[in-house]
């Protein structure tokens, strides 16, 4: 019984206290915030919340919206599936969040001592690694992400088709075929990582990002894959259907794509299921490169189950950490990591103007996957030699 | 059918780096992070927002911005003007209605009975000020013509004009 509960605890923390209070509040910080901050303008900050006399940075504002959704009125186009057009944004909502369940925000927790091994790993002495900061531990999270990822595309391709309306067909047409495109490169990016750490577990990758090398570097895959850190973000940004990629909305083109034709809590759940794509993409990105949650920062500190270790090129001193301390310290680091990726894929969104169709195509088939393919097969060759 | 001029216009080749986008972005990034950071700096005075937050804090008109008319006062109080037309004979938009009468004063002549301005018509050329001979309207008030719930409220007589008014360095007159 208390494992069941932990299991609620869990899924009730980390979707709804991380994952749906980030995307909702991306929608008005993110969005609306944030690009007025670029566009030297201050943006919203009208809306209060009664008896306080405070803008709150405008965060009653995303409150609002939320009531505004909640209470306009339900629009189905005459001649729409509707059926398809009622669960076409639940199929775009679910995958964002089913992604999250391979996604470590710590190590499993020690219940005994927590020690260093040779070889930089840590091992569970006089105890056993219990899986608190994980929704769901098994062997192929990253295919199971990849799986959800995909699974995203039908939310999108249905809808354009339900709607009974030009717009959302070409809408839904343009997310299949751009997802389906850049999901090709994504998965080859990866699989020169995959040869390095040998794992598709998510938590045993971020594991072996903490071992140095040369004693001091933390051994991230943006450390031994530069280039597959470009090629990941950049189609895991066309992968999530914001700008630069937005082609599937293009609102000077199609309207609003394949969400033209729906209104109230629907038109909300298929903008939120954007954003928790957005953040879910953030995740991968830091889990799979920037070290998930390790707490070192490559060059400045060491953190591991020894303790911490300032400027490692140069002491090989180690300051102690209570457990706690380093469980803190690491679900911090995952957490930041996240949220300074999710605010670089805003920063992007905020600079890059829309691509055209045939860029986005060139881009991804004759760029990207190329690239991918290059990095894939010198990955090979110097993983077969050393 | 002529034949249709054509000119061909040279594109320049994009450099390798071009064509990979990386630097560009990282340039566009610099730009945007660049006002980003700006405008979070807690030195309001480095921040380059553009917005005024308007009910709380007032408009800044320039000096010279033509705001709601207004009449000047002689020394003790009278009104300036001496009903000589010239503003409701220049309107354009015919939104001055004067009707003269004739003051105590034997010096002064007349004086404007009733001194209506409808604010609704008026198309704020200024024109009223250019050719007024003795300073008696002027539109430097610095308030703009604020919007009015019922036409009635659109007629500005003349007390209400006078009550924004002032004196005027000119003097009244001229030499004589």
């Amino acid at each position: 019984m208390p494992e069941l509960l932990i299991e609620l605890i869990k899924i009730l923390v980390i979707v709804f206290g991380f994952v749906m209070a980030v995307a909702s509040l991306m929608t008005l910080l993110g969005d609306r915030k944030q690009s007025a901050k670029i566009q030297n303008r201050i943006g919203p900050n009208r809306a209060r919340l009664p008896f306080i006399d405070s803008p709150l940075a405008g965060i009653p504002h995303f409150l609002a919206d939320g009531i505004k959704m909640l209470l306009k009125e339900n629009i189905v186009p005459d001649g729409a599936h509707k059926k398809l057009h009622l669960i076409a944004p639940a199929l775009v909502f679910l995958p964002a969040l089913l992604g999250w369940a391979g996604v470590p925000f710590m190590d499993h927790y020690c219940s005994g001592d927590l020690q260093m091994a040779p070889g930089y790993r840590e091992v569970c002495v006089g105890g056993e690694w219990k899986n608190y900061f994980q929704i769901m531990n098994f062997n192929a999270g990253l295919l199971f992400a990849f799986a959800i990822a995909s699974v995203s595309v039908y939310g999108a391709a249905i809808a354009g088709w339900a709607s009974n309306s030009n717009f959302s067909l070409l809408g839904g047409l343009r997310s299949s075929a751009q997802m389906i495109s850049y999901e090709v490169s994504m998965g080859l990016s990866l699989a020169g990582v995959l040869m390095i750490y040998g794992t598709l577990d998510l938590n045993e990758m971020v594991r072996q990002q903490g071992y140095l090398i040369w004693d001091w570097l933390p051994r991230w895959g943006i450390v031994v894959q530069p280039l597959a850190f470009f090629l990941f973000f950049l189609a895991g940004m066309a992968e999530t259907k914001r700008a630069p990629f937005d082609l599937p909305e293009g609102e000077s083109e199609i309207v609003a794509g394949y969400i033209t034709e729906y209104s109230t809590m629907k038109f909300a759940i298929m903008q939120l299921g954007e954003y928790a794509a957005t953040v879910f993409i953030a995740a991968l990105i830091a889990i799979l490169f920037l070290g998930g949650w390790q707490a070192s920062f490559p060059g400045l500190w060491v953190v591991n189950a020894e303790g911490v270790r300032f400027l490692p090129w140069l002491s090989h001193t180690y300051f102690h950490l209570p457990y706690a301390a380093l469980i803190g310290l690491r679900i911090l680091a995952m957490v930041i990591k996240t949220l300074v990726l999710v605010w670089l894929q805003f920063m992007m969104r905020w600079t890059l103007p829309r691509f055209r169709y045939d860029q986005v195509m060139v881009l991804g088939w004759k760029i990207l996957l190329p690239l991918s393919l290059a990095n894939l097969v010198v990955t090979a060759l110097v993983v077969a030699i050393i | 059918m002529g034949n249709v001029e054509v000119k061909p216009v040279e594109r320049r080749e994009r450099t390798f780096w071009e064509k990979t986008y990386v630097p560009e972005i990282a340039k566009g990034l610099a730009v945007t992070m660049g006002h980003f950071f700006r405008n979070l700096s807690p030195n309001k005075e480095r921040r380059q927002t553009f917005t005024r937050q308007y009910p709380e804090e007032p408009t800044h008109y320039p000096p010279r911005y033509r705001g709601i008319h207004r009449l000047m006062l002689r020394e003790d109080g009278q009104v300036r003007c001496v009903a000589c037309m010239c503003c409701s004979t220049i309107c354009p938009a015919n939104c001055i209605h004067i009707e003269a009468g004739e003051h105590d004063d034997p010096s002064i002549e007349k004086y404007p009975q009733t001194f209506v301005i409808d604010e609704l018509r008026c198309i704020v050329c200024g024109l009223c000020v250019e050719a007024c001979p003795c300073d008696a309207i002027r539109m430097d008030s610095g308030r703009h013509i604020p919007p009015y719930a019922e036409r009635g409220e659109a007629f500005l007589d003349r007390d209400l004009l006078m009550e924004a008014g002032g004196l005027s360095m000119a003097k009244q007159g001229g030499e004589r």
